[in-house]
């Protein structure tokens, strides 16, 4: 595979990720607000009739708001009728899947400008009508019909990564505490707080204190969700949208003197069930994604500042670092423990606090990667940019690993 | 799941078969018309081992609909002795007393109810090997 022609962001929007404050409003209005930003985020100035086609990621509008038909719904509420609308559905991966065809798009020279972008709005139903959609993301007869979960494919990977590689629970630990660091400095994040200010305040409700994280994580205000995944191991349940325009290499001076370029793009399905993957401590899909966006791009994992990783659930973002190249096979958690993975470390992973403290509104967060690429490559971060970043990757991971979409970008 | 989508499978949950590939060899489960291993479609239905080891596992607290009665349950992946895994409940054992490796066999049990139909749905579950 290969781009033919440059392709680059010059614009991107998001909605703070979150349940409450998006609780009266459907999928269209948070897009809306994104596509919005997005457009007034184009230094130059940008008129969305330039617009000459959708791709919107989103997993189960269906379900979750009894909508279908969301990109078309998207570009009439965006007002760009009647540009190409196209939905694409990878499960939690599909608006990462979605920008590496937008950039299809214009590789193959068929479109010059492209908004794309991903939207879920997940919280009109009770947390037991959310666990049961995205169970429709698993195998429903082989992997749900024998009983299991989301939290419960993951927390069978991370049990396998623990008897393979003795890595262990206090390192996941260590994921989510800098993951809800980075948060703290992210306006558009979920939570932002750090796990020792929610220790202090929900210790405070429930008559207990703590001395550290850790004696925190392994309290009762922690429970397990599925053996060894505690509560804070997994991301939270959350409202929101994202999108970017893209534009071809040729017009990119037309929006700005500062794009930031799909340097190389990379996908791989793996088989959907956990009984016949060839590992259970590594996401095949992730090496082959990787591998073809980094030969793409001309780089090596190693050339990477830094990168956005699907961390849905802290074993997730171990297995990815290991996966994309970051650290050798079984490293990843001791490199999280010795903050080699943090804002200041030597490869930042997910400096926006990634699913787990940003949030996971499942059809948003491919593209809500891309943005906060985007965001850093140009030194516009705020608190949580990464000093000197100069390329950047984004790794979006549908469901347990069937799918896995990876961009590389540079300046 | 919808009553008629559990139907379609449920001679191959009920009596764990799987397929065999007549050009390869290969023993795979759930039997999907293609061999993935060769690309073959001269498969046939083949009754799979009914003992295993497990390979991986984990207890579920926030089950999916139709298995709230369980929970808090355990799952795993096992692994049958013929080189087979599959993902099943296990039943007749502690949490507290699981070890990865633990020798298991096939127990065919309700596996829940349709919450909607009341239809009871069977299949197989895993418990630990007396031998
Ligand atoms: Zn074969």
């Amino acid at each position: 595979m290969r781009l033919s022609r440059d392709v680059a962001v010059v614009g991107g929007g998001m909605t703070r990720f979150h349940h409450r404050i998006h609780a009266e409003r459907t999928s269209r209005e948070l897009f809306v607000e994104a596509a919005l930003e997005a457009k007034c985020s184009v230094d130059n100035g940008f008129d969305l009739k330039d617009v000459e086609a959708l791709f919107v990621g989103n997993f189960s509008s269906d379900a979750f708001e009894g909508q279908s038909h969301t990109a078309a719904l998207m570009a009439d509420w965006v007002g760009i009728t009647p540009v190409a609308a196209s939905r694409i559905e990878d499960a939690c991966a599909s608006s990462g899947v979605a920008v590496n065809l937008a950039a299809m798009a214009i590789a193959s020279g068929a479109y010059d400008v492209v908004m794309v972008g991903g939207v879920e709005k997940m919280r009109g139903l009770t947390t037991e009508g959310v666990t049961d959609t995205l169970a429709m993301a698993a195998d429903a007869v082989y992997e749900v019909g024998a009983g299991f979960t989301f939290p419960g494919l993951y927390a069978a990977l991370a049990s396998a990564h623990f008897a393979e590689y003795g890595s262990s629970w206090e390192q996941l630990a260590a994921i989510a505490i800098k993951n809800h660091h980075n948060g703290s400095l992210n306006p558009k994040a979920h939570f932002q707080r750090e796990v020792m200010d929610i220790a202090s305040s929900l210790g405070e409700r429930n008559q207990m204190s703590f001395g550290d994280e850790l004696e925190f994580l392994r309290s009762s205000l922690n429970p397990y969700i599925a053996y060894p995944l505690r509560l804070f191991d997994c991301c939270p349940i959350s409202d929101g949208a994202s999108v970017l325009i893209l534009a071809a290499g040729e017009r990119v001076r037309e929006f700005t003197d500062s794009p930031v370029y799909i340097r190389g793009i990379g996908q791989a399905s793996d088989a959907m069930a956990l009984h016949d993957r060839e590992s259970l401590t590594s996401l095949r899909a992730t090496r082959l994604a990787s591998d073809q966006a980094y030969k793409i791009a001309g780089v090596q994992a190693d050339d990477i500042d830094v990168a956005d990783v699907h961390d849905c659930f802290t074993i997730a973002e171990l297995m990815a670092t290991e996966d994309l190249g970051f650290f050798p096979k079984g490293e990843g958690g001791r490199a999280a423990v010795e903050g080699r993975t943090g804002l200041d470390g030597e490869i930042s992973v997910n400096p926006d606090g990634g699913l787990k403290a940003k949030g996971h509104p499942v059809g948003a967060t491919g593209a809500a990667m891309a943005y906060e690429i985007f965001k850093q490559l140009r030194g516009e971060a705020g608190r949580h940019q990464v000093a000197g970043a100069e390329i950047g990757l984004a790794h979006n991971v549908g469901a347990s690993g069937a799918t896995v979409s990876v961009q590389v970008y540079g300046r | 799941m919808s009553v008629p989508r559990y139907w379609r499978e449920t001679k191959y949950r009920y009596r764990l078969i799987g397929q065999m590939c007549a050009q390869c060899g290969s023993v795979m489960f759930p039997r999907s018309g293609v061999c993935s291993p060769c690309g073959s479609v001269d498969l046939e239905e083949v009754k799979l081992a009914e003992t295993g080891h497990v390979v991986t596992w984990t207890v579920v607290r926030n089950p999916p609909a139709g298995y709230m009665e369980y929970a808090p349950y355990l799952v795993a992946l096992v692994e049958l002795d013929d080189g087979v895994r599959v993902l099943s409940q296990l039943v007749d054992i502690e949490p507290i007393k699981m070890k990865t490796g633990m020798r298991v066999e096939a127990a065919f049990r309700r596996v829940k109810v349709d919450g909607n139909s009341g239809i009871i749905e069977y299949g197989y579950k895993f418990r630990p090997l007396i031998e």
